[in-house]
């Protein structure tokens, strides 16, 4: 069996590849080329993508004895991931790339290499497990709780489940530095990568104006009944829920609560407006490949940092759900996935309109 | 392994091994030195830059030994920069497919208030003659335009953009890095002021090459030091690789017209057999091009799935510049003469040497048709230009 492991230069990813290694698999690393870090208007970062971790990669695939290769997908990476991600923001929508990159690079352009190359499947650094149950294959979160990352990857379909392996899915994270470093891997000790790799000192505004070559008028800061009271930096500053950096001075906190594209307003609120027990989402993927049949029962997350919350889904076709939350939930915002759990396992996933 | 890779780098030929052996074992003097090792040192680079010199038609007090085209580009270029300022001369004129160690000094020339022009260099990627008079102006301090191009080999008409620089008092530099060894270089008849070349590209070692800078031109220090090469150039000389370089160039233009000749029959019988695959176009002009360089467009696959896959079949490939990371970008070069992007993906270079024999291209000849029809059907791009969906460029 031919693996391809898809390196990023980080210890995650390098660990994947050893154990990979030692289940017997014939092996080749890669490390996809995403961006250039002038496109995010920083020189040198310690992102994904730079120089440095490709010679990362590189450092374990040699230490490894595999052979190694960069791919370049920077033209995808920016037709695909970058511009959606500015058009996201343009209409008052809040992305989330990494589960677009998931999908599009990792899970789609990866694999037609995968192919190419005669690789029978795709490893990756993901905290997640995938297991068979009769002839469906299951998205599992991760046995370590606080590195489960089954929420980026709700839109695998089937054929892709049934063609990957997440070697870390059963390990904690302690245990993953451990093994790098008992290895004498080069990045043992590197931090995790936090930020949007594209936007590696957080200023994501810079990098769509960078991007776009635009500059977003500025506009009006108002109240759920219409007052005007103040003027806002251009609608693409701002996303739900959001608190600091308004620049209002008022007796109680305001909090955005609603980004309206068409009057290139900003609304305003108090903590409680927030609150919201419904979602509509579309985009639906389920994971074992059709819809439930009718209303579940299950547990919802609607951003990657938040416990799960009880809910009813009600299926809307083919791609799209329905979502009645039985306790109101703090800013469900628009551009989000919502993924749903039945315990460990992941039903699917989409994104919150 | 067939090696077809000689514009990235070539092997270092025996003789050129040999030369070196003596100085990279028992002859380790320091060049500088005043005891009798050093001086033999000293005597080996003074002899080699005397054949070298010899082989570009220059005298030895215009050769500067560098460790390569880059640094050759660059020291030339902010030279001829500073010594604009000095007279308030601060317009370069290049053209648009120059290699990186150009473009990029070029950019931070920019940066600092120089203006460039970059001249077209059409679909056959020849600059035209009076696009460059035309460019010129009071201000213009530097042309600097590629002898031959890296990635698909077309030919400049270097003489007569010396000409005409002379004619107009401009300093004309050329990055001759493809070209020395593979064409006939003459810096006096060619009219050339400065010129940058690097060992490994002849056979010679890695890590060692010239810049050629006419008398009179004071060159820009990039690295200072101590009195090496005319205090124009600090660091112990690396003797081993300026005798080894010496000695490579010195075989390159003796066996140039007979090795180029065999080069263009597989050149040719390459361009012939690979061309007939169906919407395929070769990059640059057919003729004007060095020896040993094909360069083709193969639509409906990516380059990179197809250097793999050659790889794999044992055929060492490129499919332009390589840089750092290994990853190919879609080529400059390639864009410059008016490729699509999404053509420009698909490219394949192959560099001949004097080593390639006719049964290694009787087999690449084999390989790539099948590697491009495997490619092609595993193409979603290809099945939509197939359907109809999408139209065929080539």
């Amino acid at each position: 069996m031919k693996a391809l492991i898809a390196m990023s230069g980080g210890v995650d990813s390098s660990v994947a590849a050893l154990l990979t290694k030692n289940m017997g698999y014939e092996c080749i690393g890669c490390t996809m080329k995403l961006h250039d870090n002038e496109d995010a208007g920083v020189e040198k970062s310690k992102t994904c993508c730079s120089l440095n971790d490709v010679e990362d990669a590189r450092s374990v695939a040699i230490r490894l004895g595999m052979p190694y290769y960069v791919f370049n997908f920077k033209d995808g990476f920016k037709e695909k991931i970058i511009y959606k991600f500015i058009d996201c923001y343009e209409n008052g929508i809040t992305p989330n790339p990494c589960i677009d990159c998931n999908r599009y690079m990792k899970f789609d352009k990866l694999f037609e290499r995968a192919k190419v190359l005669g690789c029978d499947c795709i490893v990756t650094g993901h905290y997640a497990r995938i297991e068979k149950e009769g002839d469906k294959f299951l998205l599992k979160k991760g046995l370590d709780e606080t590195k489960d990352q089954s929420y980026v990857l709700y839109s695998l379909t089937q054929e892709q489940l049934a063609h990957t392996l997440f070697p870390l899915g059963n390990l904690p994270k302690t245990e993953v530095r451990k093994i790098a470093n008992e290895n004498n891997f080069i990045n043992a000790n590197k931090s995790d990568s936090q930020d949007i790799c594209f936007v590696p000192d957080g200023d994501y505004a810079k990098v769509i104006e960078l991007h776009s070559g635009k500059t977003y008028p500025k506009g009006k800061f108002v109240t759920k009944d219409g007052k005007v009271i103040g003027e806002h930096k251009g609608i693409i500053h701002y996303t739900i829920g959001q608190r600091r950096g308004l620049g209002i001075s008022s007796e109680c906190p305001l909090y955005v609560c609603e980004i309206c594209k068409e009057n290139n307003t900003v609304c305003l609120g108090s903590n409680e407006d927030l609150f919201k027990s419904e979602a509509d989402v579309v985009d639906f993927n389920w994971i074992c490949g059709v819809p439930a049949e009718k209303y579940i029962k299950c547990k919802v997350k609607i951003r990657y940092k938040q416990k799960e919350q009880d809910a009813t889904v009600y299926p809307k076709g083919e791609n799209k759900i329905h979502i009645v939350f039985d306790e109101p939930q703090r800013a469900i915002t628009p551009g989000q996935a919502a993924v749903l759990y039945d315990g460990d396992t992941v039903l699917g996933g989409g994104i919150i309109i | 392994m067939i090696y077809l890779d000689n514009a990235g780098t070539t092997e270092l030929s025996k003789s050129a091994l040999d030369a070196m052996m003596p100085y990279l074992t028992r002859e380790y003097g320091n060049a500088s030195s005043l005891h009798s090792s050093g001086q033999r040192s000293k005597e080996a680079l003074e002899t080699a830059r005397e054949d070298i010199a010899k082989c570009l038609n220059a005298s030895p007090r215009e050769i500067y030994f560098t460790s390569g085209g880059s640094e050759s580009d660059n020291q030339a270029i902010l030279s001829a920069a500073e010594l604009g300022a000095k007279k308030n001369k601060k317009h370069i004129i290049s053209s648009k497919f120059e290699h990186h160690a150009v473009l990029h000094t070029l950019k931070k020339l920019e940066k600092q208030g120089y203006k460039v022009t970059y001249l077209d260099v059409y679909e056959n990627g020849i600059i035209h003659l009076d696009d460059l008079e035309s460019a010129i102006t009071e201000e213009t301090c530097l042309v600097t335009i590629m002898f031959a191009n890296n990635e698909i080999g077309t030919i400049q008409p270097i003489k007569e953009i010396g000409e005409i620089c002379r004619k107009h008092g401009v300093l004309f530099h050329t990055d001759a890095v493809q070209a020395v060894g593979h064409i006939n270089v003459d810096v006096k008849d060619q009219c050339i002021d400065m010129l940058s070349l690097s060992a490994h590209k002849f056979h010679g070692p890695k890590g060692i090459g010239v810049l050629y800078a006419k008398q009179g031109i004071l060159l820009t220090n990039l690295i200072e030091g101590g009195a090496q090469e005319r205090g124009r150039r600090g660091g112990t000389e690396n003797i081993a690789g300026i005798v080894g370089m010496a000695q490579a160039l010195k075989d390159a233009v003796k066996e140039l017209d007979e090795v180029s000749k065999q080069e263009t029959k597989l050149r040719d019988k390459l361009i012939e057999s690979l061309g007939k695959i169906p919407h395929s176009s070769l990059n640059g002009d057919a003729k004007l091009r060095l020896s040993n360089n094909f360069n083709m467009c193969f639509e409906g696959i990516e380059g990179e799935s197809l250097l793999l896959l050659l790889d794999d079949a044992g055929i060492c490939a490129s499919s332009g510049s390589a840089c750092t990371s290994g990853s190919l970008d879609p080529s400059h070069v390639l864009l410059a003469i008016g490729r699509p992007h999404e053509v420009a993906h698909g490219s394949l270079r192959l560099t001949l040497s004097k080593y390639t024999t006719e049964e290694e291209i009787d087999y690449v000849i084999k390989k790539v048709p099948e590697v491009v029809e495997y490619l092609r059907k595993m193409s979603p791009v290809w099945d939509e230009l197939e359907k109809g969906k999408k139209q065929h460029i080539l």
